[in-house]
């Protein structure tokens, strides 16, 4: 699948409200993703990011535009059709990690394939496989809570990746976290996440990730106003955010 | 899924036990009360249920309720006798007369007088003497209750001190008559709560104050294969008296006290209240801990739940709660019954206050869990985002 577009919008626009009320949080994206990249979408707060990766996770609805995500159009899908485009198609990397406290490590970790109705001893099978991808098969019995916010956040890593899903929406998936976790965090989503039939929609605030990202879309007032693709366009970001005492 | 929303509800133990406690006390409330209203109100007619022989109760027309003696004359049972189609009738004397008890104290009772020639009427389990018994001079029947209760006996000269129960041989006066205690009787506890006296007809008569009027119940047998109603019907129209079917009399009965006292609205605000607190407690202790767990079920809603499956989480986590509550809250009410002498205090759990709670228990549960559906139902996969 690598190489074709895991992506494409063209003049996405979204309004909430309607007359005066309404408010025009996108204007017009174009953007196009392909399969195996890791993707950031980067910009201020309030600048459109959080309703953008809804989109992209066939979460919210466009209110005009044109849209495909792994081939399909979410909004020509009714709500089963796309709640169950969600689950084999989408996974779920989440800033407070939504690891339901009550249950084991494991258990959370196969969520995602219980929601299918798979059997339960081999969804915890492959919940356990994944947890020793992630270095927790120690901690596969544990609550979520007796583990550290890193520990969490890579259960919550195997959690997204479990029923191998085709694009990998991450909402700032290292701001809970200190830096050096994150960082490690982030390596653990491009060892597991990437892969050629796969998409990696990172949204974050921390400019210490941006290197992990092959390309860097800037979001501003509803519109993507830059793309930064080149690695040393990359690396310009992150010095001018080492020279803003961002990076230690 | 429904095991992960088990383990949710178990998992979360602090609002769990709450969920449970608030239940299980609801339970216990309103069925504990439901009984003791039913125990209550059973205690109105047990004099009826305690003659079971007679197919119809004949009384005056303007009678309420069974302890609403309103006296007829005496040849009322012979215009009964007279009705076609019965097998038998027979007077019966109920009245309240004040005694006085060998130790100079004084107690209202509730006397009943039996047919003299057949006895009909006599409580059934005789605990001491024997039925014949009463046919001796003077002779009454005491029931064991008031035997051991309100009529005891001081065992000394001094009244304050040690008593026992007043036993068959003692005598005690009933308008300055002697009346011997010929045998003690078991019999349901009477609504009025004071010791019945059984005697014959005439003896009754005899105690109580000169009276035009002695007859207070006639019993009536009907005649193999005879219809009731019918025979109800010709007993009214040619004596000008009312005949009821011993479940038409407790209804009446019951229906008096129902309506006419305060007793329904009591027990209603008692068995209200322990619904109130079912649902403050166990209800808003529910939708807390769907509103706890909400933020879970929008992560799970946006990796691909369905609304259905999030109801299922929902109702399964309710219906543990409910029947785990349902379940002790009538364990704890049957404990309860069992600790508590039925003498002491009226209650009476029949099939029908389970039931009761079941259907409150589940109006509880069914709000609470409305409530919580209709959150997740609506909840926008979307606030799972930190945006």
């Amino acid at each position: 699948m690598s190489g074709e577009q895991a992506i494409f919008c063209e003049g996405i626009t979204k309004t909430y409200g309607e007359g005066e009320a309404a408010v025009k949080a996108l204007r017009g994206i174009d953007f196009t993703a392909e399969f195996g990249e890791i993707v950031a979408l980067v910009g201020p707060s309030g600048c459109g990011k959080t309703t953008l990766i809804s989109i992209f996770a066939a979460i919210l609805s466009r209110s005009s535009g044109a849209l495909r995500l792994a081939g399909a159009d979410p909004d020509a899908m009714t709500n089963q059709e796309r709640t169950l485009f969600r689950r084999e198609k989408v996974g779920f990397i989440f800033q407070q990690f939504n690891l339901v406290p009550q249950i084991s490590v494991v258990e959370n970790v196969a969520i995602p394939l219980l929601l299918r109705g798979e059997n339960r001893t081999e969804s915890l099978d492959r919940a356990e496989k994944l947890l020793i991808e992630v270095g927790l098969h120690n901690r596969a019995q544990s609550r979520p809570a007796k583990l550290s916010g890193g520990q969490q956040q890579r259960v919550a890593i195997a959690r997204s990746l479990i029923h191998e899903p085709s694009i990998l929406v991450c909402d700032e998936p290292t701001s809970a976290l200190d830096g050096a976790t994150g960082q490690r965090v982030m390596e653990l989503i491009r060892e597991q996440g990437r892969r050629p039939d796969r998409l990696v929609v990172l949204v974050t605030h921390d400019e210490r990730i941006y290197h992990f990202a092959d390309r860097i879309a800037h979001v501003d007032d509803g519109l993507i106003t830059r793309i930064v693709t080149s690695d040393v366009e990359l690396a310009a970001l992150q010095a001018a955010a080492f020279e803003k005492g961002k990076i230690k | 899924m429904l095991r992960i929303a088990l383990k949710m509800l178990f998992g979360d133990s602090a609002k769990f036990y709450g969920i449970l406690l608030g239940l299980t006390f609801a339970t216990l409330l309103i069925t504990q009360q439901a009984a003791i209203f039913v125990g209550l109100m059973s205690r109105t007619y047990a004099l009826i249920e305690e003659t079971p022989q007679a197919d119809l109760w004949v009384t005056d027309p303007t009678m309420q309720f069974v302890d609403d003696t309103k006296p007829m004359q005496v040849t009322a049972l012979d215009r009964v006798r007279s009705v076609s189609g019965i097998e038998w009738a027979s007077p019966l004397f109920k009245g309240l007369l004040v005694a006085k008890l060998p130790n100079g104290g004084r107690q209202i009772c509730d006397v009943i007088g039996v047919d003299d020639a057949t006895l009909i009427g006599v409580p059934a389990i005789m605990l001491q003497g024997k039925v014949e018994d009463l046919r001796k001079t003077d002779a009454v029947f005491i029931e064991s209750r008031g035997a051991a209760k309100q009529l005891l006996q001081p065992l000394t000269a001094d009244k304050n001190g040690p008593k026992r129960p007043m036993q068959v041989g003692d005598e005690l006066e009933l308008n300055e008559r002697r009346a011997i205690i010929a045998g003690i009787a078991e019999t349901r506890p009477s609504f009025q709560n004071v010791p019945t006296i059984y005697t014959t007809y005439l003896r009754a008569v005899g105690f109580a104050p000169a009276n035009r009027r002695t007859l207070s119940l006639i019993l009536v047998k009907a005649l193999p294969g005879q219809n009731l109603l019918e025979l109800q019907t010709r007993i009214q129209a040619q004596t000008g008296l009312t005949a009821y079917t011993p479940a038409e009399f407790s209804w009446k009965t019951l229906d008096y006290w129902m309506t006419q006292t305060g007793i329904p609205i009591n027990f209603g605000m008692a068995i209200a209240l322990g619904f109130l607190v079912g649902v403050a407690i166990a209800g808003q202790m529910f939708y807390n801990f769907t509103l706890d767990n909400l933020r879970y079920f929008g992560a799970m809603k946006a990796m691909g739940a369905t609304s259905r499956q999030l109801l299922q989480m929902v109702a399964v986590q309710g219906l543990a709660a409910g029947v785990l509550g349902l379940g002790l809250g009538l364990g704890a009410t049957a404990l309860f019954g069992l600790m508590i002498p039925g003498d002491r205090l009226a209650f009476k759990l029949t099939w029908h206050l389970p039931i009761i709670s079941t259907i409150a228990v589940i109006i509880i549960v069914l709000g609470a869990s409305s409530l919580s559906i209709w959150k997740v139902i609506r909840l926008d996969p979307k606030e799972v985002f930190s945006g």
